[in-house]
């Protein structure tokens, strides 16, 4: 398949990019590449084969509820964010 | 490996491993040298030594860590802006458990940035350099814990391997890197890629040196319930002076390096020689293990990857005006490329309209995958295989072509799939010295078999 500028655009905002023009062309020309790529599983026969998302043995590992202690308490944790105050983390404005 | 005692200090052995981290600085190795940490802690088990105190399996012993590792010890930055700056509060089981043991990390190694890529190219403080060549890259993703082994600097390194990321590296710098079975041993701590591939795993001189860290480091932590109980120091052992060895017959030969398939032919003459039974395996799903990797696994990482929005830790992008420019702000500056490629793949084969023609049909290219790992482990105890298809190529050589660098990864990309263990072994060198190495497969669980064979055929 092809990709367009909009299929670009679209997947920079799926992405949370805000892409400047010349990244759009070489990430879109790089893209077009990956996907041609990736497209050879066209050819595999698979309709009756079982899809494996994980290789892992165990299903549900299940613990009890109940808060264990952690490494990191809140000081720890706000320390990390560039601005808090009053406990909490400072972003600029939503809406 | 060189253990602290009486006679030879921590101190001494910490010591040495810095001056020779500083000896080689241009290789690129380290993002971080822990020089007062290291010491303090090769000081704590001296005294301890002297006291005739009980010291751990490993005291003493110089390590490096692959930046993508939680301590606090350093910045965990996954050679990446967009981390910059964290100092992460908590440790990872992995690196708690080495220390437990006395082992000193004396700096943090460079990968590709979020361990995206086969080079250590895609790193934000730039390549490291190759052990053998300094024009060639160290491959990737743990190029800088791959090339610290390799030119002495540690006894061991940490590593991560999601596709490949231990196994290259190690064979383009001439030394031992294990992929173990998924699940052996735990990932809380260290920055996720793809959940359902990412393993860890170490660097190591000799098959000896990984059994006693896989014994350390294998095993269940409540931490990451996708870990297995501890198998590894509970094998069964195999006769491994007697194996029935798979040799993969229809793997495309013509894209191997000649060096390299002769390298292969030599290793089966030796094995035969031994008295090991040589099995040829038909494994016609594995050449769609690239293209189902390329789809699973930025499937898997665009979602692990949307943590990281400039808020609660790392890089944060100045004067954003609103919170969806500064989260867009700071991924766009703090991502490198490559790491935006496969975060839009990964958003592209999961969209509605797309998902049935990649992600799904990926999803079953890899129980095709399994299977035939199944199959062929009923005529043989190990396989044989080059772990790339070249020796360590040029630096800037694949770079600005992501499908050549992702063909670097054909031949080891399918383990991960099938969450089997694979060793790399060294296997000599090219005429120009180039480092060739080859990897051996096992079964699931079969790790201890797999290192007791890489003794016996040293």
């Amino acid at each position: 398949m092809n990709i367009k500028r909009e299929d670009i655009i679209h997947l920079a905002s799926l992405s949370n990019f805000r892409l400047n023009e010349s990244e759009i062309d070489s990430l879109g020309h790089d893209l077009q590449d990956i996907i041609k790529y990736i497209s050879q599983l066209d050819e595999l026969k698979a309709d009756d084969v079982e899809p494996t998302y994980q290789v892992f043995e165990m299903e549900n590992v299940w613990r009890d509820d109940e808060i264990l202690p952690q490494e990191a308490d809140r000081e720890a944790l706000l320390d990390l964010t560039k601005e808090a105050k009053d406990n909490q983390i400072k972003v600029p404005k939503v809406l | 490996m060189k253990i602290a005692n009486k006679k030879v200090t921590a101190e001494r052995l910490v010591r040495d491993a810095l001056d020779k981290a500083k000896h080689f600085s241009d290789y690129h190795i380290f993002t971080f040298l822990n020089e007062e940490g290291a010491i303090k802690k090769a000081r704590e088990i001296d005294a301890k030594i002297k006291r005739g105190e009980k010291v751990g399996r490993l005291a003493g012993v110089p390590y490096a860590l692959k930046d993508n590792f939680l301590s606090p010890e350093g910045e965990t930055t996954a050679s990446a802006l967009i981390l910059e700056g964290f100092n992460s509060p908590v440790t990872a089981t992995s690196v708690a458990k080495l220390e437990a043991e006395g082992a000193i990390m004396i700096g943090r190694t460079n990968l590709d940035a979020f361990a995206h890529g086969s080079s250590t190219e895609n790193s934000y403080y730039g390549p490291t350099l190759n052990s053998h060549d300094k024009t060639r890259v160290a491959g990737g993703s743990s190029g800088g814990s791959a090339v610290a082994v390799a030119l002495n600097i540690v006894e061991f390194a940490t590593g991560t391997d999601t596709g490949g990321s231990i196994r290259q590296p190690a064979s383009f710098n001439g030394i031992y890197g294990l992929k173990p079975t998924y699940g052996t041993i735990s990932r809380y701590g260290v920055v996720a890629m793809a959940s359902s591939t990412d393993c860890i795993g170490f660097f190591t001189k000799t098959p000896e040196d990984m059994d006693l860290l896989m014994s350390i480091a294998s095993g269940q932590d409540p931490k990451d319930m996708t870990t297995l109980p501890d198998y590894y120091n509970d094998t069964k052992k195999m006769n491994v002076s007697k194996a029935r060895i798979g040799i993969i017959k229809d793997f495309d030969n013509n894209s191997v390096h000649p060096e390299l398939r002769k390298a292969l032919a030599k290793k089966v003459e030796l094995l035969k020689s031994k008295g090991h039974e040589i099995v040829e395996l038909k494994m016609p799903a594995l050449k769609y293990g690239l293209a189902a990797y390329y789809i699973l696994v930025p499937a898997e990482l665009c979602s692990n990857l949307s943590r990281h929005d400039g808020v609660r830790y790392g890089f944060r992008s100045k004067d954003s005006k609103d919170l969806d420019s500064l989260y867009e702000n700071t991924r766009n500056e703090g991502f490198m490329s490559e790491n935006k490629r496969r975060i839009m793949i990964g958003n592209f084969v999961l969209s509605s309209g797309f998902y049935d023609a990649y992600f799904l049909k990926a999803a079953k290219a890899r129980t095709l995958i399994l299977k035939e790992y199944e199959k062929a482990f009923k005529k043989c105890d190990f396989i044989l295989t080059p772990v790339s298809p070249n020796p360590a190529f040029k630096l800037g050589e694949k770079v600005d072509d992501p499908v050549a660098m992702y063909l670097e990864d054909v031949m080891s990309v399918s383990l991960n799939l099938a969450g089997v263990p694979g060793l790399a072994i060294p296997a000599g060198e090219t005429k120009d010295g180039l480092s060739l190495g080859l990897q051996l497969v096992g079964p699931r669980r079969s790790d201890k078999n797999l290192v007791e064979f890489a003794k016996e055929i040293q």
